[in-house]
């Protein structure tokens, strides 16, 4: 790991944040029993780093989601939208219930991330490897404007094997964009199985230093390693950081971890029953009431 | 009840089938193998399958090059990911040489459902056949898919196959023999003709059926080569029936209505009508109730035949 800087925030409420990211959990596991299709493993492999941004991190406001000065998030992995949508709904952007509606006929939470029907997406995605250039696109105008808002875009591992994400790579340290933080959801696996064997992306750590960004490596559910890494990333100046989150696909969920065949499925009702005791959390009353 | 079958199931299996007698044979994907069904043929023959990951664009450049050696390469992905990702990939390595790659491509369509507009490729059957040389062929079911698949082995240069992700109804007979360029008539009529691709062509063969009570007397063609397109056969249906209707799960620009309507305007102008996607992007649902919602059911393509034959 590279060397991280003590805590320039005041201290965050690690407890409290870990409890929004088991309450985000309950709330991708009911959204997509609900739906009855969407993708599970790698919603829970970010459960953690999403909490972070939304409800430490990141400068928004939810009653203004036109705020010029916000940060901004990009859900490069658009695939994962439940795990997005639910801290949404959770900051205030819109009612919890309508996470019920997840991926139904008229729903402002279409199947991938859709700026047009959901309050606080940035922009379209879905189709992988195209997130990174657009949050360049919006660091180069912050800049423009000297806002100081920031950038954070989250990769999949699977997607970096699409080459506009290098290009996009490339762009960002060529424009010296220190105001993007992109964060890779490094949880191993994709569609077809395991990176490693249907198309390695490693040495990743070396690949992104060499296309000239500050890079840094964590375990992507220890949410102190979490806020240190997008702590760090502020202060870096003159190059854009990426942060390496070592993460398990499905987490946190021991019928999901680590299992790819669950990378597009949702839980049944069995499967959430079982999900919900592991995390220690309840469906009554969801969508409106809150874990303890 | 009628039956159902997978397009690309039988694409899958065909594959595989084929590949055990033709060893030129070889196939790539790009992490989605489960899904388009090509992960049939890695199991039987893993060495001559390649998985690309995601990237869509090498898997179309390593086609082209697998071919200029002999090999007859299928590349396979979701039809948004083949057509629209890897469009000028496609134009310049592959179409342009006029090489003999094979794009099958999956989830052509809205009912792909619920993954919403970003899945769901409307725009496909447009982008492929605005390209020289290339040929461009949506099979209506199971048993026109495992034909298909066979001819376009034979045929020498650069094809792509439209599949979907849902089950269709079983339409064609089972000796049926697909050859590529040629229309065929599923059901006679003299009133008016609808011209149909894919799952249309069942909705179609309903729509008639509705009519026939009505007392219009409807033939349906299965259009199943949108290019080149079978001029003889619109030309004879304009001819003989004096209306046209088209009907296609893809936009109304670009797609099998506008090919027909070329045809007919040219030819034998006689009044026409597309039922298709009015230009407008997909969403998020399942697949009968999109395709209620964009109007591409056997109801809708029926309005719009009384609606042409009134104008004759
Ligand atoms: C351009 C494109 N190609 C293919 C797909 C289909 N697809 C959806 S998710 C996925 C695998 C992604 O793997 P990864 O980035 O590792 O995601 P995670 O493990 O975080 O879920 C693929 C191939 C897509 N959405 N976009
Ligand atoms: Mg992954």
């Amino acid at each position: 790991m590279e060397t991280l800087i003590s805590e320039i925030m005041t201290k965050p409420d690690i407890e409290n944040l870990k409890k929004w990211a088991r309450q985000l959990r309950l709330d991708v596991l009911m959204m997509l029993n609900k739906a009855k299709s969407g993708h599970t493993g790698g919603s829970l492999s970010a459960a953690d780093i999403v909490a972070a941004l939304y409800f430490y991190k990141m400068r928004h406001d939810p009653k203004n989601t036109k705020w010029e000065d916000r940060d901004r998030f990009v859900l490069s992995k658009g695939h994962a939208a439940p795990i997005q949508y639910a801290a949404l709904a959770r900051c205030g952007y819109f009612s919890p219930k309508e996470l019920r509606t997840l991926r139904k006929l008229g729903s402002i939470l279409q199947g991938h991330p859709d700026m047009k029907c959901t309050p606080g997406i940035e922009v379209c995605t879905g189709s992988l490897g195209q997130g990174l250039s657009m949050a360049n696109g919006m660091a180069l105008a912050l800049r423009l404007d000297k806002k100081t808002s920031r950038v954070y875009a989250l990769l999949g591992d699977g997607e970096v094997e699409e080459g506009q994400i290098w290009e996009a790579a490339m762009s960002a340290a060529h424009y010296k964009l220190d105001n993007i933080c992109a964060i890779l959801d490094f949880n191993g696996f994709q569609i077809d199985g395991a990176v490693t064997d249907v198309m390695n992306v490693e040495p990743l750590t070396e690949k992104w230093k060499a296309f000239g960004w500050h890079v840094l490596m964590i375990d992507g559910h220890d949410m102190e390693q979490i806020i240190h890494a997008l702590d760090e990333a502020e202060t870096i100046k003159g190059q854009p950081t990426m942060i390496i989150a070592r993460t398990v696909k499905g987490k946190g969920v021991s019928i999901f971890e680590g299992k790819y065949q669950y990378h597009g499925v949702p839980p049944s009702d069995e499967e959430l029953k079982k999900s919900l005791e592991e995390l220690g959390v309840s469906a009554e009353g969801w969508p409106e009431r809150l874990v303890e | 009840m009628t039956k159902l079958l997978g397009t690309r199931e039988v694409y899958g299996d065909t594959l595989s089938e084929l590949g055990a007698v033709n060893k030129n044979i070889v196939v790539l994907d790009a992490d989605l193998s489960g899904s388009t069904k090509t992960s049939v043929f890695a199991k039987k023959f893993p060495d001559r399958f390649f998985n690309m990951g995601v990237s869509e664009a090498d898997m179309m450049g390593t086609a082209a090059g697998l071919s200029t050696c002999g090999k007859i390469p299928f590349a396979s992905t979701f039809a948004i990911f083949a057509s629209g990702r890897a469009w000028e990939q496609v134009r310049q390595s592959i179409a342009y040489p006029k090489l003999n790659v094979k794009i099958v491509a999956s989830h052509g369509g809205i009912t792909v459902g619920e993954d919403g507009a970003s899945h769901q490729a409307i725009e496909d059957i447009a982008l492929m056949r605005c390209i020289p040389n290339m040929t461009v062929i949506m099979p209506c079911d199971g048993i026109e898919t495992k034909s298909v698949i066979h001819e376009i082995v034979k045929y020498n240069g650069p094809v792509y196959v439209r599949v979907a992700r849902g089950k269709f109804p079983v339409v064609m007979p089972e000796d049926y023999k697909f050859s590529i360029g040629k229309g065929v008539v599923v059901r006679n009529g003299k009133d008016a003709t609808i011209i149909a691709m894919g799952l249309m062509v069942s909705h179609a063969i309903e729509a008639a059926a509705m009519l026939e009570k009505e007392g219009l007397n409807i033939r349906v063609i299965n259009m199943s080569t949108i290019k080149p397109i079978d001029r003889d056969l619109i030309i004879k249906a304009a001819k003989e029936t004096g209306a046209i209707i088209t009907a296609e799960e893809h936009s109304i620009i670009g797609g099998l209505g506008e090919a027909v309507a070329g045809v007919v305007a040219e030819e034998f102008p006689v009044p026409m009508k597309r039922v298709g996607i009015q230009d407008k992007f997909g969403q998020s649902g399942l697949a009968e109730e999109l395709l209620a919602h964009y109007g591409l059911m056997p109801k809708d393509i029926a309005v719009a035949v009384r609606e042409v034959v009134k104008k004759k």
